[in-house]
């Protein structure tokens, strides 16, 4: 590690970079690269197909300009679209295979993958650049009946499950990114809950990108049976590099009658220094369908980390009664942006929508909520609420509120509610006054500004949540 | 237990505030600062809290520790608060999201901590705030309100007693407390004050006016005037310069 960059991974510990020797395309994007990525995967001839496809309408598609954000163009014949550590080249191998200089990465990330240290209640895919480098917890998963593996794995196993549900939720010519991500997703988690079964551990992706010069595109989709239902969630970080990496990921979510999904992520990609140099472009597409009667689809994000954040986790309730929920705490500081929110679809009756959107700007960096609430006009008794609230630290940074409301239904009820207050240092000392050191005082701060989604979060994740954002608003609030 | 010695502050990049300032506070003791607009009154009330604005630019503050004088100046804001300093402040600040409730409990277990005393149980300490509360006439409907949100200008008041009657502090320091109250809360406020003083502790009452001193009689009284203290006495100078006005003590001075 250069003295630089261990300097700067003081304040972002995730920073380091594992030296591996990889196996990786050459840069660039064209069909032999689809091509290429497809074989190295050994992928049935449907799933080339697939990518071809999304490759072909691609080329045609200008990027998307209209998010509150600014980056110089994307060069995307400068990218890698594929890196694999050479050692996980011959495919999807047992943990006992895996390189010990992979494993040993997992573990300072905090996230053990061997069966003596793993962590107890939560089963974890370990997704190392384009590749899932070993998935936990799997004989009690087998037992229950729930598939829980790497998509590439998938591929090969349950073929047929690909193609019922890939890209049904967010289909290939959704939009630029998610063409994209469709001709060259590399790696991801996919899972399976067969009818009435209730998922009895929490499933979690870990996604590390390592390489340089590389961008992530891992797909992720997760399908519930009718009454079955999952807990899953995400987490991700990245070297501390100078340069923009690419992260294009594509989650789809499918819940059949009475089948509930809930999804968490804490993001904390790398997200630049004090400068703005380097740090992840988070773009990425997350859709989910609450295709069964009765169904429910819970997002719960928490976005602390990426250059730039762009996404919206949405839900489409499609059965009647199905309910859709979204949670976010986006946090930027340094020169961070985001344009981050949720589209909630309403054409089944009585389907019902949350939105709670926190959002906390600090130093320069720009924070925007983007929602969309659509009452289509079958969505007779159908209601949603929102609420977006913004904190500002420092006079230097900004907050926006977009949101969109498209009400063709009269009989739909649509409540917004928003505000925007400041941390200020006179909080700070009001509270040190009282006894409270610096860190209590952040901490009681932030978790009184957005304890509704926490408290959405599963326990453990939640602490991580909160320590990650107290560690990140310490220099901010200074 | 509090001595200061010629202390001069000033916020930070701007001129001399205090410009020297001596007092002593024992326990027991019921001080009051007074002084015009301008004076340093309230200065004087942050710099002892350790308020992150304002640089000392000269002198000393010991305040007793378990009996032992310690440097009150070199401590953080929140070691002087475990340590038993209490601000009441003027604007007391608005926290959103965090309840009275919540925020009273962190304050009273950080301090318990601090001072290796167990910390209390939820249950255990409803029933001191449901005590507390009772003494400055405030029902439990604020526990679950916000920090300070939306209160009005009496209610604020209310509430920085309600937290220095929990946190029971050795050096109370009320900032212009009688400022922005009406007659009756004036009064609770006065009164909740008054039944807090025990000879273990002492208040410094910092104050433009005399409206709070006719509840609390002070033992000894101080005229602060541009960063000094020029006059001290009993509290018979309190009514002196109510009816004589500032001036007077300038001119004697």
């Amino acid at each position: 590690m250069t003295d630089a960059l261990a300097e700067r991974s003081k304040e972002y510990k995730y920073g380091f970079v594992t030296d591996v020797e990889m196996d990786k395309l050459p840069k660039g994007l064209n069909e032999g690269i689809v091509r290429a990525i497809s074989a190295r995967k050994k992928e049935p001839d449907f799933l080339l197909q697939f990518r071809l496809d999304a490759f072909k309408w691609w080329q045609e598609q200008e990027p998307p300009a209209w998010a509150h954000v600014e980056f110089p163009p994307i060069d995307f014949q400068d990218i890698h679209y594929y890196a694999a550590p050479k050692s996980m080249s011959d495919g999807p191998q047992s943990l006992d295979d895996v390189d010990p200089e992979l494993l040993k990465t997992f573990d300072r990330l905090g996230v053990p993958l061997h069966e003596r240290e793993r962590l107890a209640g939560v089963a974890v895919d370990a997704v190392f650049d384009s590749v899932s480098v070993g998935t936990t917890h799997q004989d009690l998963l087998n037992e229950m009946g729930v598939i829980f593996c790497s998509f590439s794995e998938a591929a090969h196993k349950h073929p047929e499950l690909i193609k019922r549900y890939l890209g049904t939720v967010v289909p290939p010519h959704d939009n630029f990114y998610a063409a994209l991500n469709s001709a060259v997703f590399s790696d991801g988690s996919f899972v399976f809950v067969p009818k009435g079964v209730k998922c009895p551990i929490d499933l979690s992706t870990y996604f590390r990108i390592n390489a340089s010069n590389t961008g992530q595109f891992e797909r992720t989709l997760i399908v519930c049976e009718e009454g079955a239902s999952v807990s899953y969630v995400e987490g991700c970080t990245a070297p501390s590099r100078d340069e923009n990496q690419l992260h294009a990921a594509i989650v789809e979510l499918i819940a059949l009658d009475d089948a509930s999904i809930k999804y968490s992520t804490v993001q904390n990609w790398y997200g630049g220094d004090a400068e703005g140099r380097g740090g992840i472009y988070n773009f990425v597409v997350k859709r989910g369908r609450c295709e069964g009667r009765r169904s429910k689809i819970s997002w719960t994000q928490v976005e602390a980390g990426s250059a730039i954040t762009w996404k919206y986790p949405s839900v489409i309730l499609k059965g009647d009664d199905s309910v859709g929920e979204f949670y976010s705490v986006a946090l930027t500081n340094n020169k961070m942006q985001a344009d981050t929110g949720t589209k909630m679809i309403h054409i089944g009756k009585n389907t019902k929508s949350t939105i709670i959107s926190k959002g906390i700007s600090c130093d320069q960096s720009r924070n925007s909520y983007r929602g969309l609430v659509r009452m289509t006009p079958g969505a007779t008794g159908a209601r949603n609420y929102s609420q977006c609230d913004s904190m500002l630290v420092g006079d230097q940074c900004e907050a926006n509120t977009f949101p969109y409301l498209e009400i063709h239904n009269q009989s739909a009820i649509v409540e917004h509610e928003a505000t925007t207050s400041r941390i200020s240092g006179d909080q700070l000392f009001y509270l040190q006054s009282r006894g409270l050191d610096s860190e209590a005082a952040i901490s009681l701060l932030v978790n009184g500004f957005c304890k509704e989604v926490f408290k959405t979060l599963p326990l453990e994740f939640s602490v991580e949540a909160v320590k990650l954002l107290e560690m990140k608003l310490e220099d901010s609030v200074g | 237990m509090l001595k200061i010695r010629n202390l001069r502050a000033k916020v930070v990049d701007g001129p001399d505030i205090l410009k020297g300032i001596d007092l002593d506070v024992n326990a027991g003791e019921i001080h009051a600062v007074m002084g015009p607009n301008g004076s340093g009154k309230s200065t004087l009330s942050r710099v002892l809290a350790g308020h992150p604005d304002y640089e000392v630019t000269g002198g000393t503050v010991e305040f007793e520790i378990n009996r032992e004088p310690k440097d009150l100046l070199a401590m953080e804001a929140h070691e002087r608060a475990c340590a038993g300093v209490f601000l009441a402040f003027q604007y007391p600040t608005e926290i959103p999201g965090v309840s009275n409730s919540v925020f009273l409990r962190a304050a009273f277990n950080a301090i318990c901590r601090a001072q290796g005393v167990p910390s209390v149980d939820a249950f255990d300490f409803r029933a001191l705030l449901t005590e507390k509360l009772a003494l400055i006439g405030m029902d439990d409907s604020y526990l679950e309100r916000p920090v300070n949100l939306d209160f009005s200008g009496g209610e604020k008041k209310r509430n920085e007693i309600l937290q220095m009657a929990v946190l029971a502090p050795r050096l109370a320091i009320l900032d212009e407390t009688d400022s922005g109250l009406d007659v009756d809360s004036l009064r609770i406020v006065a009164e909740g004050v008054k039944s807090l003083c025990t000879p273990h502790n002492a208040t410094l009452m910092i104050t433009h006016y005399q409206r709070m001193l006719e509840y609390i009689t002070p033992d000894i009284v101080h005229v602060l005037m541009d960063g000094r203290i020029v006059r001290t006495g009993d509290h018979t100078l309190a009514k002196a310069v109510e009816t004589r006005g500032y001036d007077w003590v300038r001119d004697e001075a």
